[in-house]
């Protein structure tokens, strides 16, 4: 076990496209890190560097106190789970569980207790003769856990382990996962594009963009203080609603279109404002601490079972927003409708770079 | 056994059905034709003819039953060649599918100049055995051949065509370096079919580069192995008469040939049509049992993943 530290971080491919801009982070032991966002963000790349299959272009990477720029993947003491399992085809389960540990010259009762233990815990004891051919995807998939529960290593890193599994198995074996990483205490670096992977399993989420990091953070400190629009809007399902607004005769107005009114809350004047699916309220006459206001025409009612969402637009061509409504509400298309949020829950935007104004 | 039995069958169920009877039929024609009038029909002829004793001048020939076979077979002329012939394909067999894996593996990692420098090491393959055969005696030759020249200046005068192990030396390097290109190919693209994920995983569990090959490179490629075992076998055995032709310059003497070679001198030199018919019909059966035999033992250590 140990801390995992990355210091200005660069990946610079040939052609100078550059993958990874100057990333730092400090990953404190035992710690479950989800690195998320969309694709070609680096996120891969960032932890194929880690674990040493890919060159560090400039930059530290250090596990515990060892600077390991130029160590081994094998002498790195990590190991890692790939999106398609990469299970040795050739070998029975018990070998591909054991070879790791053949490779370092283990005693082989030392081994045979190793895997048989990892077996027991991922429940697959019974297909320890069988090849990886012979299994379903989520068995192979808990193969792929077994390999690197016996290395007993410093880090577990996972290349977006679920993505191959329907959605059923993807939701059992999440919740696995973070049970096994909890139990076993291993620092852990998580991969993943699905911002609902990232938000269950995090102890701390790193979202990033274009190669940088847009924020660090507790999955709900990120949710309720998104760092910057494109955060705001990737982090929570529906995404937050943002507006475009201008500041008219002292108040907010939107950009383009009406029917939005707000309180001016800062000194700028344009901004983006975001307001959560959740935060919207439905109202007969909006309250006078309301920070937005919004009169809405309905357009559609999408029930989901334990809620739905109000999908509604601001007159004809004007932007369209999500609001989450109890799932025994009952809403025409075409209805008018007042909505309000309240100041706590109503974020705002620079207009031009996104960032947070608070 | 079975697993791999089960697996390719599974692999033969995606069938095309078709509605009517003939069509199948019809679109297997042209093999069915070109495979009755170029094997077939000629393998039949050489059963015939295997069990006469015919006239070199074609004017008869007379049923003399197995005498050809026995008369091959306790021939010590026969045994000599047979296992000469042994011994060249071993040889050829191995060490052009050892070099080509050895070049294979070194041009995989290769990252800058892959592409001409992967065009070149193919470029052999297109050379004709003959031309392959000729250029090797060159190479060879007696008195401009810049290998025997190099062998000189080790100490070792080559005589090709004179001494038995110079000659058969020339003929295995010259077959060799003819098959290497093909075997390259193929090795090539079974290594790019490895799953890049498996040899990072790999690369994790192991952190020694040859211990990694042999324990999960190695296996992967095994089936393509496999295959160009038979390829080559099959080279070493029919294949080399062209090198083999251009070696010997047409003078066999005592000089080494392998039995294709020998039907060939029997039939056509000796003008022993019956003889040399019945060496090719155990020629036949060789290659039967050979395929047989590999089918039937190496498949089931192969893993087709």
């Amino acid at each position: 076990m140990a801390t995992i530290t990355l210091d200005t971080v660069r990946k610079v491919y040939a052609g100078n496209v550059e993958a990874v801009k100057g990333v730092s982070i400090d990953i404190a032991d035992g710690e479950f890190i989800v690195l998320v966002g969309p694709s070609g963000c680096g996120k891969s790349t960032l932890l194929r560097m880690v674990a040493g299959l890919e060159d560090i272009t400039t930059g530290e990477v250090k596990i515990g106190d060892r600077l390991v720029n130029n160590v081994d993947p094998a002498d790195r003491d990590i190991a890692m789970v790939f999106q398609n399992y990469a299970l040795y085809p050739h070998m029975s389960v018990y070998n591909n569980l054991a070879y790791g540990l053949k490779n370092r010259g283990m005693a082989k009762d030392e081994i045979d207790r190793r895997v048989k233990e990892a077996a027991g815990i991922l429940e697959i004891g019974n297909f320890l003769d069988r090849r990886p051919r012979q299994l379903s995807g989520g068995q192979r998939q808990r193969v792929a856990m077994g390999r690197a529960i016996v290395r007993e290593p410093a880090a577990f890193l996972f290349d977006e382990p679920l993505s191959n599994l329907d959605a059923k198995l993807r939701v059992q074996m999440r919740v696995e996962i973070k049970r096994l990483q909890r139990s076993l205490g291993t620092t852990s670096v998580y991969v993943t594009h699905d911002q609902l992977e990232a938000m269950t399993l995090a102890d701390r989420l790193v979202v990033l963009n274009g190669g940088v990091i847009e924020q660090i953070g507790s999955p709900i400190s990120v949710y309720d203080k998104p760092a910057s629009t494109f955060v705001a809007s990737f982090i929570g399902s529906p995404a937050m609603n943002l507006l475009p607004v201008t500041v008219r005769d002292g108040g907010l107005a939107l950009t383009n279109g009406s029917g939005l009114s707000g309180k001016n809350a800062n000194g700028a004047d344009s901004y983006t404002v975001g307001v959560r699916p959740e935060h919207f309220e439905v109202v007969e006459t909006a309250s006078a601490d309301a920070a937005v206001t919004a009169d809405v025409t309905v357009n559609v009612l999408e029930p989901v079972g334990a809620e739905s969402f109000l999908y509604a637009s601001f007159g004809e061509g004007g932007p369209e927003i999500v609001v989450r409504v109890s799932s025994h509400a009952q809403y025409q298309p075409g209805q008018k409708l007042v909505l309000q949020a309240m100041p706590e829950d109503v974020h705002f935007f620079d207009a031009d770079t996104g960032k947070r104004i608070d | 056994m079975r697993q791999s039995a089960v697996h390719l069958s599974g692999a033969l169920m995606k069938k095309v059905q078709f509605q009517s009877r003939t069509v199948p039929f019809l679109l297997l024609l042209p093999q069915l034709a070109i495979v009755t009038i170029f094997f077939l029909w000629p393998a039949a002829e050489a059963v015939q003819s295997s069990f006469y004793l015919e006239d070199p001048f074609g004017f008869g020939a007379t049923f003399v039953g197995m005498d050809n076979f026995t008369d091959t077979l306790t021939s010590s002329d026969y045994g000599r060649v047979a296992r000469f012939t042994g011994v060249f394909t071993f040889f050829v067999t191995f060490l052009s599918l050892g070099i080509a894996l050895l070049l294979a593996v070194k041009a995989d990692k290769v990252l800058r100049g892959a592409s001409s420098y992967k065009t070149l090491l193919m470029w052999v393959y297109a050379v004709a055995p003959p031309v392959a055969g000729l250029i090797g005696v060159l190479l060879f030759d007696q008195h401009v051949g810049p290998i025997t020249e190099f062998f000189a200046l080790l100490g070792w005068d080559m005589q090709i065509g004179v001494s038995f192990f110079d000659t058969s030396f020339a003929m295995t390097v010259t077959a060799v370096w003819k098959q290497v290109p093909v075997n390259f190919i193929f090795f090539l693209s079974g290594l790019q079919g490895i799953s890049k994920s498996v040899q990072e995983a790999a690369s994790i569990d192991c952190r020694s580069g040859f211990r990694r090959f042999w324990t999960v490179t190695f296996p992967l490629l095994a089936p393509t192995g496999f295959f160009l075992l038979i390829i080559n076998i099959t080279y070493a055995f029919f294949d080399t008469f062209g090198i083999i032709d251009v070696v010997l310059k047409g003078e066999p003497g005592n000089n080494p040939v392998t039995l294709v070679y020998k039907v060939y001198l029997d039939g056509f030199r000796g003008n022993d049509l019956g003889g040399s018919s019945a060496q090719s019909v155990i020629l036949m059966l060789l290659v039967f049992i050979l395929t047989v035999i590999q089918f039937r033992l190496i498949e089931r250590r192969v893993h087709y993943t």
